[in-house]
């Protein structure tokens, strides 16, 4: 969900408690992998885990493998950035969509006895759309795991001072051990672990924060003194109404420019809460595949239920730090938000600046925008005025400068930063190494996720489907062996990629998104409109697909340049890209125009091209076509029905209490 | 599957307690300062302790089918 930026630059020091912790942790995620051995028969049991699961286990590894760490320092990041609206990441985005996965979609999938998300889509529409699919999936998913082991490695690297390659490979290897040995099932079950590990480490952490800044009501007020002045803390340029960073809706409904996210209502609830989460929670693999592996038809539609309760309330855990952070540095309470560091080049080129404007008179508020350029900060203390009009009246010394800048300068904030620096202010030994561990827990899980979710689509729905057809199974168990040493090799030569060429990644994912924006439109018509057709519906995700990088090109955030944040057609046509009021609302904005011309192609395309397919091979697969499940086994209150409405409404409440 | 989760998670969270709650026993007061004086190691090792013998104890109860 965020991109990878360097993590905070701050070294800790672990005492051997900690290191044990660590340990601990490492040998029992190998251990569960040695005992899983045994289990390993077929292929089914090394990629699907056979179906065996019960529904809490499958239940907690759908939230846990999305909770990877980048997530974590990402969410924490936002809450600092936007408050309390960064739960609209799970309250309007995931909440929603993991109930209609469970209620609506979940029974063809489980049902239809396919293997993975694009097996599905194989005997839904064709071979071209699960070719499409199966093939932008499985690169994506190394990108992905590339990715995190590379912030994992540059994080070793920077607060413990292992070395980067070491760090890399050591946590790589570690996963790869255990994914070998114990397949889909020691993943899963070692994202159990991380959810409790995340929870049980982060936990003491959040009431320490929390304890010292004097309670949630102290906090909020803190907050509102920060949204009507975020210049000081570098939060924001302009000032909000009190109420910007500790309500989630009100300052929406006051339209892009009264939030600090630049996003608005329709944007914000179409855009990211129905296109862009239930194209992720009820489409991509990486979760879906955690329900599949459930043991039955009612154990998989509860796993998302289930799933939903801790995700509902995970914001305590992941957006509060970033919100108390920000009030810690607002009460002055010893801790300030982590800043982006500045060289001394930087700062020289910047003092050659500020003699040149001063000497040109230029006005003070220009000389001091133009040094705060120069030396990449937000800007100035206010006391920094007097130093340029007294500059302006007589010259004054290049070292008397350099001073004045060094004391007046208004950092940026490196958001990423955030959580650890809170983990690094409260923990002493001990439970540090509980917190540190719980992160690395994070990254390694996050990677053993994708590497299931690769291993699987690779063997199945390519290597199966268009390699090797007719072999033994003992033949495709081996190829997913090999698959996920393959897929592990690939994460880490990707994460080098990642280290080496940083543009070039987020040219990566920009790419990728493109390709995930109209998914879901592909889906809804596919589950619940029997007349899509595979042509259909093969070319309307290519449209969408177009149309996400036409819309790109041809929009800018106010703030940034041509380039990978877009404007690029616009800037080939001659005219001026349509403006939007943060990256945020551009992104919202493009899921939707995807999402809106993928089903129209996708509809139009299906009324005039012919159904290959028939009403019975279509039974199971199509809503209207399949008999509805009478699930007399399990008593009305564990009906996936019943705990969706329950749930939807806890949701709704916790909107309105933080409305 | 045949392995219980709940056996690694509970024996795990219950050793780290322990060396938690240990190490929580015999350190100075003065590392638990930035955790504004409680000695966070001893009571969430505690905790952790409770967890994980929850855990333990629920995964060798005879299961039910």
């Amino acid at each position: 969900m965020s991109l990878p930026s360097p993590l905070l630059a701050v070294a800790v020091n672990l005492a051997w408690i900690d290191y044990t912790i660590l340990i601990a942790y490492t040998a029992f995620v190998v251990g569960i992998g040695f005992a899983l051995k045994r289990y390993m028969k077929t292929s089914a049991d090394f990629l699907t885990s056979g179906r065996s699961i019960p529904a809490w286990v499958t239940g907690l590894a759908f939230m846990s493998a999305n909770l990877g760490a980048l997530e974590l320092v990402g969410m924490a990041a936002s809450g600092a950035k936007y408050g309390i609206s960064t739960a609209h990441f799970y309250w309007v985005g995931a909440i929603p969509a993991m109930i209609f996965l469970a209620v609506f979609m979940m029974p063809f999938y489980y049902g239809s006895k396919a293997r993975s998300v694009p097996e599905y889509l194989k005997m839904r529409f064709d071979e071209r759309v699960r070719c499409l699919n199966s093939l932008t999936f499985a690169v994506m998913t190394v990108f992905a795991s590339g990715i995190s082991m590379n912030a994992l490695a540059k994080l070793l690297n920077q607060l413990l001072g292992w070395d980067y390659h070491a760090a890399l490979w050591i946590c790589s290897g570690i996963v790869l051990l255990y994914v070998l040995k114990g397949g889909l099932t020691s993943a899963i079950y070692t994202e159990v672990l991380q959810f409790f590990m995340i929870v049980l480490g982060f936990a003491p952490v959040v009431y320490l924060g929390l304890k010292d800044v004097g309670g949630y009501g102290k906090l909020k007020q803190a907050l509102e003194g920060v949204a009507t002045h975020p210049q000081p803390l570098a939060l924001a340029d302009k000032s909000f109404s009190s109420d910007a960073w500790t309500s989630a809706w009100t300052p929406l409904l006051h339209g892009p420019s009264a939030n600090p996210m630049g996003v608005d209502l329709f944007a914000m609830v179409f855009g990211l809460g129905f296109v862009l989460s239930f194209g992720y929670w009820c489409t991509n693999f990486l979760v879906v595949q955690r329900a599949m592996a459930a043991r039955n038809m009612t154990a998989a539609r509860q796993t998302p239920l289930i799933a939903a309760v801790p995700k509902m309330l995970m914001p305590v855990l992941v957006i509060l730090p970033g919100m108390l952070a920000v009030g810690l540095a607002a009460l002055n309470k010893g801790y300030d938000l982590p800043k982006v560091a500045i060289s001394s080049g930087d700062t020289t080129a910047a003092v050659a600046i500020f003699q040149s404007a001063t000497a040109s008179k230029q006005s003070p508020e220009q000389v001091s925008q133009a040094v705060a350029n120069k030396l990449g900060a937000f800007g100035f203390k206010p006391e920094f005025i007097t130093v340029i009009t007294q500059a302006e009246t007589s010259a004054i010394p290049d070292s008397q400068v350099r001073t004045a800048i060094e004391q007046n300068a208004i950092l940026k904030n490196d958001y990423d930063g955030v959580i650890l620096s809170l983990v690094k202010k409260y923990c002493p030994s001990g439970l540090l190494g509980l917190a540190l561990t719980a992160l690395l827990a994070s990254f390694m899980s996050g990677m053993a996720g994708n590497v299931t979710a690769f291993n699987t689509v690779w063997t199945y729905d390519l290597y199966q489907a268009y390699i090797a057809k007719d072999k033994s199974d003992a033949h495709y168990a081996w190829m997913g062996r090999f698959a996920t040493i393959a897929g592990i090799l690939l994460s880490i030569a990707c994460a080098y990629f990642a280290k080496n060429f940083n543009n070039a990644m987020d040219v990566v994912q920009l790419v990728f998104g493109f390709v995930n924006a109209p998914l879901f439109a592909t889906f809804l018509l596919g589950m619940f409109w029997a007349r899509t057709t595979g042509t259909g519906a093969f070319l309307g995700l290519l449209g969408g697909t177009a149309t996400s990088a036409i819309f790109h090109g041809l929009s800018l955030a106010t703030g940034n340049g041509v380039g990978v944040k877009g404007g690029y057609f616009a800037q080939l046509l001659g005219i001026q890209p349509i403006p939007f009021p943060s990256e945020m609302a551009q992104n919202f904005w493009l899921a939707t125009f995807a999402f809106g011309v993928c089903l129209f192609l996708t509809v139009a395309i299906s009324l005039a091209t012919k159904q290959t397919k028939t009403a019975n091979d279509l039974r199971g697969l199509v809503y209207s076509l399949t008999p509805r499940i009478v699930n007399d086994e399990v008593p009305w209150y564990q009906k996936p029905e019943f705990l969706g409405i329950i749930l939807l409404a806890g949701c709704v409440i916790l909107n309105i209490i933080f409305f | 599957m045949g392995l219980d989760i709940r056996l690694p998670i509970g024996l795990m969270f219950s050793l780290i307690g322990l060396l938690m709650t240990g190490y929580g026993l015999f350190t100075p007061a003065a590392i638990y300062e930035r955790s504004l004086g409680i000695n966070v190691n001893l009571w969430w090792g505690l905790v952790l302790v409770v967890f994980g013998g929850w855990m333990l104890i629920s995964s060798l109860r005879p299961q039910k089918k």
